[in-house]
């Protein structure tokens, strides 16, 4: 009984998998041997990578439907999850337009709401979950612009904050029920996201790039992952400029 | 950005368009008045590049792998390559595959590609059970034999010029292991190669190798390839990659294949085979792959880039135009670095695909002025077997020519019009031949 469990093929959860990181990421898990659970708003494409996935690596691949800004869904989500999974990872996530979401209170709020508010519902499940089996792991995508606010992204910046801080706050919290929560910080990635804007090719991470490195810091049970590395110093610099000076930059 | 075919001739000024999204790949369909898809740029010439074209890679996921049946069911920017680490270890294999693994199911279809087994199986078009194409109109349609099969069958061969392939399920063939049994069969002169080819052609797989810089008796020694799966079972499934990938880091200056460097190479490739007969186990890369292991070898043309002349001619009187065509080569003191000949089985019912029963014959040259002038002698002698050339190498014949060698042009561009009458779907090839 006791090697049953040992041998258990291990679970990973993604939340939002028709994300270009999420796909990235679920291909990473299913290499080192994770079946998944693939959810997602869009079922069909869902379905597809959760079919691609299974025929490339052989990893057992199941798929629900989750719409994270739908209450209700959250419930069919629950109760359609037949298991608890070993780990997730929370890769849903809306940039929206800055100058709209300026202007337009409903705008803000699905970029927050998206990134944020309605997630913790599912989180809070979860971590309780893991908390309770005394095992587990959250990966949650968030992103270089959660770390200062600059006016190009201040709204998304701001929910990525949000998002930041309670991981922070998760992983004080489950850090004693060996739960491991790490928090993914990547720049710019050449994703459907960002297709439409002009990036500077030496800060551009192709997801597969994001992907890699966040299994590597997720086997060395690290906190915190800049992906890029550049931006890790990148950040370390832009996060202490005195507001004095920043407010007047350009960035 | 810039974009060209496999053999750096023609360079063009080209917007990408790319997306696995089949709505957003709707909309560019929509929003746009003339465009080509395109894949790997395996393709020599022109066929697949247009001022505005449509990327096909970001859409590659495999749908299903059926492992009782042997049936895949992928995206079309998958590639063959993709598809043999993935099928080879699970006992299946591509039922045709060109001499590159680096091609996209998409491309695979739209050229019709062929391989080694011609003879034995025909086309990769064969094989296709369905194709799900996005046509002019901005809808999906589904064509195989019993569902739009005047699509299906102006599809397959048809260079991309009925709309975006964007899935398509194929069977495989199946396999006991992934080692291949090869003989090697030395031959003084054409004559010998030819009778060899009949003589050996129960054989899976066979193609040859000829030497285009001797002349005279010696002209067209060569080489015969022959293959076949291995049945010995304890040889098991394991699909090593090619040990080594050279990679040709620069373009080599435009003098550095010059008569002599190829005269030297194909001596040497004549020579280094002491025996007249050979048999030897080799593995799945090194026998239909050679040259996937040098990284972009088309770099050793120099920037000039170069063509891949190949043709099909009739069994009729073949040894006497092949040796017509040698000697045209010999008399312009060119010669081909790699020349490829193989023997064809029976055409198919697909309007533009290229093989037809006889001998085909691939050579390289290098642009300059001489070949291209050398070309349209060439054209000559082929149009007057009946032959005709490969779409998906060509880059500059003219539309005479090829007219002549596709006499269901027609009836294609009948079809054609039907599913796309405003002609969205057009390549810098497709206006050149008026296609």
């Amino acid at each position: 009984m006791k090697n049953e469990k040992i041998d258990k093929v291990k679970t990973c959860l993604i939340l939002g998998t028709t994300s270009d990181i999420a796909r990235a990421i679920a291909v990473e898990f299913a290499k080192s041997g994770y079946n998944l659970i693939l959810s997602g708003r869009d079922l069909e494409t869902t379905i597809r990578i959760g079919q691609d996935i299974q025929i490339k690596y052989s990893v057992e691949v199941k798929t629900i439907h989750l719409d994270i800004l739908d209450l209700n869904s959250h419930k069919e989500f629950f109760e359609k999850l037949s298991e608890i999974p070993d780990g997730l990872v929370f890769a849903i996530g809306y940039m929206g337009e800055q100058k709209e979401s300026e202007r337009d209170f409903s705008e803000a709020r699905k970029v927050i709401d998206t990134n944020f508010t309605l997630p913790l519902n599912i989180l809070n499940h979860f971590a309780n979950e893991f908390e309770k089996r005394k095992s587990g792991f959250i990966v949650g995508i968030g992103s270089v612009a959660g770390d200062r606010g600059r006016k190009k992204n201040y709204i998304y910046g701001a929910s990525k904050a949000a998002l930041h801080a309670y991981l922070s706050g998760l992983r004080n919290r489950l850090v004693s029920s060996n739960v491991q929560v790490l928090t993914v910080k990547p720049g710019f990635v050449r994703t459907k996201m960002t297709e439409h804007l002009n990036l500077p090719p030496k800060l551009t991470a192709e997801p597969e790039e994001i992907a890699k490195d966040t299994l590597k810091a997720f086997l060395k049970k690290k906190d915190i992952l800049y992906s890029k590395k550049i931006y890790r110093y990148m950040l370390f610099i832009i996060k202490h400029i005195p507001e004095k000076i920043f407010k007047k930059l350009d960035l | 950005m810039k974009i060209n075919g496999w053999g750096h001739y023609p360079t063009i000024n080209s917007e990408v368009r790319s997306s696995a999204d089949f709505s957003k790949i709707q909309e560019i369909i929509s929003k746009n008045t003339e465009l080509i898809p395109n894949g790997l740029f395996r393709s020599y010439g022109d066929s697949a590049l247009a001022d505005i074209t449509f990327s096909s890679l970001k859409l590659n996921k495999f749908l299903k792998f059926d492992l009782e049946k042997g049936i895949l069911h992928t995206e079309a920017g998958v590639s063959f390559q993709e598809i043999n680490e993935i099928t080879i270890p699970k006992g299946w294999f591509l039922p045709v595959t060109p001499g590159t693994k680096f091609v996209t199911v998409g491309g695979a279809i739209a050229s019709d590609v062929h391989g080694k087994n011609h003879h034995k199986s025909g086309t990769f078009g064969k094989f296709v059970m369905w194709i799900k194409i996005l046509t002019a109109d901005a809808n999906i349609v589904t064509c195989s034999r019993n569902e739009n099969e005047d699509l299906f069958r102006t599809t397959i061969g048809g260079m991309g010029l009925t709309g975006i392939i964007l899935e398509a399920e194929f069977h495989l063939q199946k396999i006991g292991t992934s080692a291949i049994e090869q003989k090697t069969l030395k031959a003084r002169n054409l004559d010998e190669l030819l009778v060899f080819f009949e003589e050996y052609k129960e054989y899976t797989y066979s193609v040859s190798w000829l030497d285009t810089a001797v002349k005279g008796a010696k002209s067209g020694r060569g080489l015969l390839f022959l293959g076949e799966h291995s049945l010995d079972e304890s040889l098991g499934k394991n699909y090593g990659h090619q040990k080594q990938l050279i990679n040709l880091p620069v373009f080599l200056p435009n003098f550095a294949l010059n008569a002599v460097v190829l005269k030297t190479f194909n001596f040497g490739m004549y020579t280094k085979e002491f025996k007249s007969e050979k048999d030897f186990r080799t593995d799945f890369d090194t026998f239909f792959y050679p040259l996937d292991a040098i990284n972009n070898w088309n770099r050793m043309y120099g920037k000039r880039g170069f063509a891949q002349y190949q043709f099909v001619i009739p069994m009729e009187n073949a040894a006497l135009n092949l040796k017509k065509v040698l000697k045209k080569i010999a008399d312009y003191g060119l010669a081909s670095f790699l020349t490829v000949l193989k023997v064809f089985g029976e055409e198919n019912d697909f309007y533009l695909s290229f093989p037809q029963k006889g001998y085909t014959l691939a050579m390289d040259f290098a642009i300059s002025r001489k070949s291209l002038e050398m070309f349209i002698e060439l054209d000559k002698i082929i149009a007057d077997a009946g032959g005709r050339l490969y779409l998906t190498k060509d880059s500059r014949m003219s539309q005479e020519f090829f007219k002549l060698g596709y006499p269901n042009l027609e009836k294609f561009l009948e079809i054609k019009h039907k599913w796309d009458p405003l002609n969205k779907f057009q390549s810098v090839q497709s206006k050149r031949l008026g296609i």
